[in-house]
């Protein structure tokens, strides 16, 4: 417990957009809850603090640290390692943490495909074709920044943790139910659910908390949403062809996505019991497109447009493939020339 | 997120590893893998790893039963042969020595690690891994009870060739009840076509006609001719077959199958079927005089009064009123509790080896086309003779194999053209007198009575050629290949290239599966090869079985044979289904699918995929459902479920990750791999 009695509350950010901890925010008069129960010892987003103080901490001083994006630099593993170290709960807080989400999608390129797209890109002015030298030896001594992995790696990849928060960002209701529960956990009134479950979040998928009306499916072709001039508001929209992932997704939103005409793409990541999100939704859409002969189910699948999106836009890192082969041998060697 | 490998078990595993003499031995270290069990997998349950010769024989079960009771194991894995195989002698071992059976697991060291590997030590290791892996497996089993379902006494047979006649009889004559679909008008298939049968020569007529009365009026069997199958659903005991009879436009109650309608029908039908294209029947027909049951039907296609909307004359002349324009194709729904599938084979047309000019040059015939010629009651009474109807040939040229063990079109043996031919050569001999040539790859007679059949054919003075034959032509060399057609063969037991004018040229043409063989097996659940034969469920120990209980299979449907071995086929399905019929009920497999309802969504992915139509949809509550009774178990909807809820019983998620696991020996500390194995 620190001075003021209250337990500590740290925030921090990974390899992510920034969304989650606007997400965190965004749960309005709450926060003042968060205040009120909680003495925030480290927050980069939204007060001054350094690294160095969170060093001096007593380990495990730290009760609740929502931990956001994944693991794409030294820095990142670093401060996932202390941060580790310091808190009591580790949550995986958005889709990076747990799952990849969008930077993840990076592990389908080399280091070098990715610098060349940054440094190289057309909307960049790099004459000299410089790329990050990670240790230069200047006149005053040795620098260094934090040096870039060959594949980005989700929170639970580098260390143990104790709760996943889904979502991308998660829904601020979500948020303020957790931030809820660990106070009421903290002062007695509940318990804290088994470690490594999934917070803040249903047991089911969005098709349960989406309204629309669905029958027996075949689907004919896949159609982009917004090449279609018209929709059904009340029919499935994987139904109408339109690629909802839906089916394997993590319900907690409220199927947001759907009830706005828009298809699910998955931000809450797979099920309790669905080991590897685009497998599972794979097989799932195999399942239901119309055709008996290969050349005809070739066709269907033709019209899937970005399969790799489709599937695995927020779990590639977590996935069963991880990354494209070229890069896990990157990693590979990577890591036997750390040793 | 990831399952990991759950550290502590009180379970007690019995590790068996089968030598099968030196199936398995002779590329793995046996004894090796079961004391690297007993040491290294001590912490994951295993008490005792023993090697042993056979497994499978009695004294090796008994060492199983013996365990179990005096060491209290209370998981056992055998690695040994494939599942497929002995999975349920080791389950009854377990069951005798009072174990659950679904507590036994059957991992194979044969099919998967000796069977398919040189390197010794590698093989010993990656058995090691398998054992490792059907150790974790194991653990998650749970005592299973299997499910109890009556068989119904009725039976029905696709098929009314004699394959499909042989069972009907059977199973009717042990006092069961039988429903015979067959497509044409009439039973008989295409023996009813031949005139002699090899290699007796017995009269086809003469000994299939009483086969087909005796279907006809056998009071246990129901003949639906001129029928087909349009619908399976169900399962092994319980089937609900959808048939539909297409509309005859002959009252049958009426009609006496006096003939008189065929007779004056006014519109003459090249017979395509029966006749193969060389004779005619009528717009009204029977295929043939014997045709049970006797009554005609009207080729609507064909029938002026369907096609122009007058003539009527059968109507008019009928002398019972029998014949209804009105009739309406009708579906019947039957059910049943086993299937045999007997719908026989269709000829390879001859027409695709162009060289041989079938169908350009006139006096090429094909088998079956030489079967009429020959037939006493054919479209020439019996007489041999050339495609004008009446030049006796002097020389006839019969050509083996034709698609037949050729790259080009089936590489498979259509096992009785070689009989077939001599059949033919002998009754030109008999009935022309004619200089026949046989041009052959091999001569397959390997059957009771055909190598004496071939003996006497060459002592009746037929020749052989043994070689390929490259063409059959009309374009002559010399003067007496005028006229003629010259076969262009190498002759290579005389090693020289031969040109031999004949007069009459028949084409053995090769059996082929059912032009419609791979829809019929999808409607039945069942599989066929690439090439559209059936598959059985063993080719040695299970030939008239199928994967999917309940469904048999019968004759040429399941690959090229004579009728000797369609017959014995169709008496061995009949004792199948009469065997489970006289059980009353069967014991399936536990191994079912289970919808976890908190975690269905509704989405409604798996509610078309059940081949077994045993998933239910609830809208009230918008979830789904599987009937056990009807869930075969198969996987289907287990894998389309995107949420995860639905679970198959010993395929459960928890059972392949655990194996998965124990496969790549994470669950012991240091795996003792040697590099590049499992890499
Ligand atoms: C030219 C020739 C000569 C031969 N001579 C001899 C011989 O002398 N001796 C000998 O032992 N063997 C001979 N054979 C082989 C013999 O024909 C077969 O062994 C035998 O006919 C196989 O009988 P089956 O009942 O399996 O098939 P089939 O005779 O083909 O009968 C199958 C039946 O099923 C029906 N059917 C098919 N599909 C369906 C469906 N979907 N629904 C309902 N009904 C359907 C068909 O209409 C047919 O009536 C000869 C073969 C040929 C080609
Ligand atoms: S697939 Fe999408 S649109 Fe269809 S029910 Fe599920 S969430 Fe709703
Ligand atoms: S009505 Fe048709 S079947 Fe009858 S006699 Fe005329 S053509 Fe033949
Ligand atoms: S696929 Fe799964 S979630 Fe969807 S309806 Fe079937 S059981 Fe329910
Ligand atoms: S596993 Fe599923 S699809 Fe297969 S039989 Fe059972 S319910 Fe039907």
């Amino acid at each position: 417990m620190s001075m003021n009695g209250k337990p500590k509350f740290a925030m921090y950010w990974a390899a992510s957009c920034g969304g989650c901890e606007i997400a965190v925010l965004n749960i309005h008069e709450k926060i003042l809850d968060v205040d009120a129960n909680f003495e925030v010892v480290f927050w980069p987003v939204a007060m001054d603090a350094k690294y160095k103080d969170v060093e001096a901490m007593p380990d495990e001083a730290i009760t609740l640290t929502l931990f956001n994006g994944g693991i794409r630099n030294a820095e990142n593993e670093a401060m996932a390692h202390l941060m580790r170290r310091k808190s009591k709960i580790l949550v995986a807080f958005g889709s990076c943490a747990c799952a990849g989400c969008i930077p993840g999608l990076a592990n389908l390129s080399t280091r070098e495909q990715i610098f060349e797209a940054v440094y190289d890109g057309v909307s960049t002015d790099n004459p000299m074709g410089l790329r990050p030298d990670f240790q230069w030896a200047a006149p005053e001594g040795n620098l260094h920044i934090p040096e870039f992995y060959p594949v980005l790696k989700t929170l639970d990849q580098v260390v143990a943790v104790d709760y996943y928060m889904p979502g991308c960002p998660p829904e601020s209701h979500q948020i303020a139910a957790v931030v809820d529960l660990v106070i009421q956990a903290l002062q007695g009134n509940a318990t804290l659910p088994p470690t490594g479950s999934v917070i803040g979040a249903g047991t089911s998928t969005v098709c349960d908390e989406c309204p629309r009306v669905r029958n027996v499916k075949t689907i004919q072709q896949f159609t982009r949403i917004q090449h279609l001039t018209e929709i059904d508001p009340n029919l499935c929209l994987l139904e109408q062809g339109i690629p909802c992932n839906g089916p394997a997704t993590r319900s907690g939103c409220g199927a947001l996505c759907p009830r706005a005409n828009a298809q699910c793409i998955g931000c809450y990541g797979s099920s309790d019991s669905a080991f590897d999100f685009g497998a599972r939704l794979m097989t799932a859409f195999a399942s239901v497109i119309e055709g008996k002969e290969p050349a005809e189910i070739e066709r269907v699948l033709d019209t899937l447009p970005d399969p790799v999106g489709q599937f695995y836009r927020f779990s590639l890192a977590h996935s069963l493939l991880r990354a494209a082969p070229l890069v896990l041998e990157e990693e590979e060697q990577y890591a036997t020339h750390q040793h | 997120m990831m399952s990991k490998i759950n550290h502590s078990t009180t379970e007690r595993v019995g590790v068996y590893v089968c030598h099968c003499g030196s199936n398995i031995a002779g590329v793995i270290d046996v004894e090796a893998v079961a004391q690297w069990a007993a040491e290294h997998l001590k912490d994951r349950g295993v008490v005792i790893a023993r090697d042993y010769k056979f497994m499978c024989s009695s004294l090796g079960q008994e060492l199983i039963e013996k365990d179990i009771q005096e060491l209290g194991l209370t998981r056992v894995v055998v690695a040994a042969c494939s599942p497929h195989l002995h999975e349920a002698t080791f389950r009854v071992a377990c069951q005798r020595a009072g174990l659950n059976p679904y507590l036994c697991e059957l991992v194979s060291i044969r099919e998967q690690a000796s069977w398919v590997h040189t390197d010794k030590h590698a093989a010993t290791e990656k058995a090691k891994a398998i054992v490792s892996g059907g150790v974790e497996r194991v653990l998650h089993h749970t005592p299973l009870d299997p499910l109890h379902v009556p068989i119904h006494p009725a039976t029905l047979v696709v098929g009314g060739g004699i394959a499909g006649i042989q069972a009907a009889l059977e199973i009717a004559d042990a006092g069961f009840p039988v429903y015979l679909v067959e497509r044409e008008p009439s039973i008989g298939g295409h023996m009813a076509q031949f005139d002699k049968t090899f290699p007796t020569l017995d009269c086809a007529a003469c000994i299939l006609t009483p086969r087909m009365v005796s279907i006809g009026s056998h009071p246990n069997v129901t003949l639906m001719t001129w029928s087909e199958v349009t619908n399976v659903a169900g399962y092994v005991g319980n089937f609900t077959v959808t048939v539909k009879k297409k509309a005859r436009y002959i009252n049958t109650d009426l009609c006496t199958g006096c003939g008189i309608c065929q007779e004056k029908c006014p519109k003459k039908v090249i017979d395509d079927t029966f006749e193969a294209g060389l004779g005619y029947r009528k717009a009204v027909y029977t295929p043939f005089p014997q045709a049970v049951p006797k009554y005609p039907v009207i080729d609507h296609v064909n029938c002026t009064y369907f096609q122009k909307g007058t003539c009527r004359a059968c109507e008019k002349l009928c002398p019972t009123d029998a014949i209804d324009f009105n009739q309406e194709d009708e579906i019947v729904t039957l059910q049943v509790g086993n299937i045999v599938l007997a719908t026989g084979y269709d000829l390879f047309d001859a027409r695709r080896v162009a060289q041989y000019g079938y169908a350009r040059l006139a006096n090429v015939f094909t088998s079956i086309e030489f079967e009429r010629l020959s037939n006493a009651a054919g479209p020439t009474n019996g007489n041999i003779v050339l495609r004008d109807g009446v030049t006796v040939p002097k020389t006839v040229g019969i050509i083996h194999c034709t698609g037949s063990r050729d790259r080009n079109f089936n590489n498979y043996c259509s096992a009785i053209c070689c009989m077939q031919s001599l059949k033919f050569a002998h009754l030109v001999k008999e009935r022309t007198g004619a200089t026949v040539y046989n041009f052959y790859i091999d001569i397959r007679t390997t059957a009771k009575a055909y190598d004496e059949f071939y003996q006497r054919v060459l002592e009746e003075g037929a020749i052989f050629v043994r070689g390929r034959v490259a063409e059959v032509t009309d374009a002559s060399r010399m003067p007496n290949e005028e006229g003629k057609l010259i076969i262009q063969v190498e002759d290579t037991l005389a090693g020289l290239q031969r040109r031999i004018p004949v007069d009459m040229v028949i084409l053995s043409v090769g059996l082929e599966p059912r032009r419609d063989s791979h829809e019929v097996a999808k409607l039945f659940g069942i599989s066929c090869s690439s090439d559209g034969w059936i598959i059985e469920k063993h080719p040695k120990l299970d030939p008239v079985a199928t994967m999917t209980e309940g469904v048999f299979v019968a004759g040429c449907a399941q690959g090229p044979k004579d009728i000797p071995n369609s017959v014995a086929q169709g008496a061995a399905a009949a004792a199948r289904v009469l065997g489970r019929i006289q059980q009353k009920e069967i014991a399936l497999e536990p191994v079912r699918a289970s919808v976890d309802e908190s975690k269905c969504s509704g989405c409604r992915i798996c509610n078309g995929l059940c081949p077994f139509n045993a998933i239910i949809f609830h809208e009230d509550r918008m979830v789904t459902e599987v009937n056990p009774a009807l869930c075969q178990g198969c996987g289907t909807c287990v894998a389309a479920c995107p949420a995860g809820a639905i679970s198959g019983t010993v395929f459960s998620n928890e059972q392949i990750f655990a194996q998965m696991e124990g496969l790549l020996l994470h669950n012991i500390e240091h795996p003792p791999l040697t590099e590049g194995v499992l890499a």
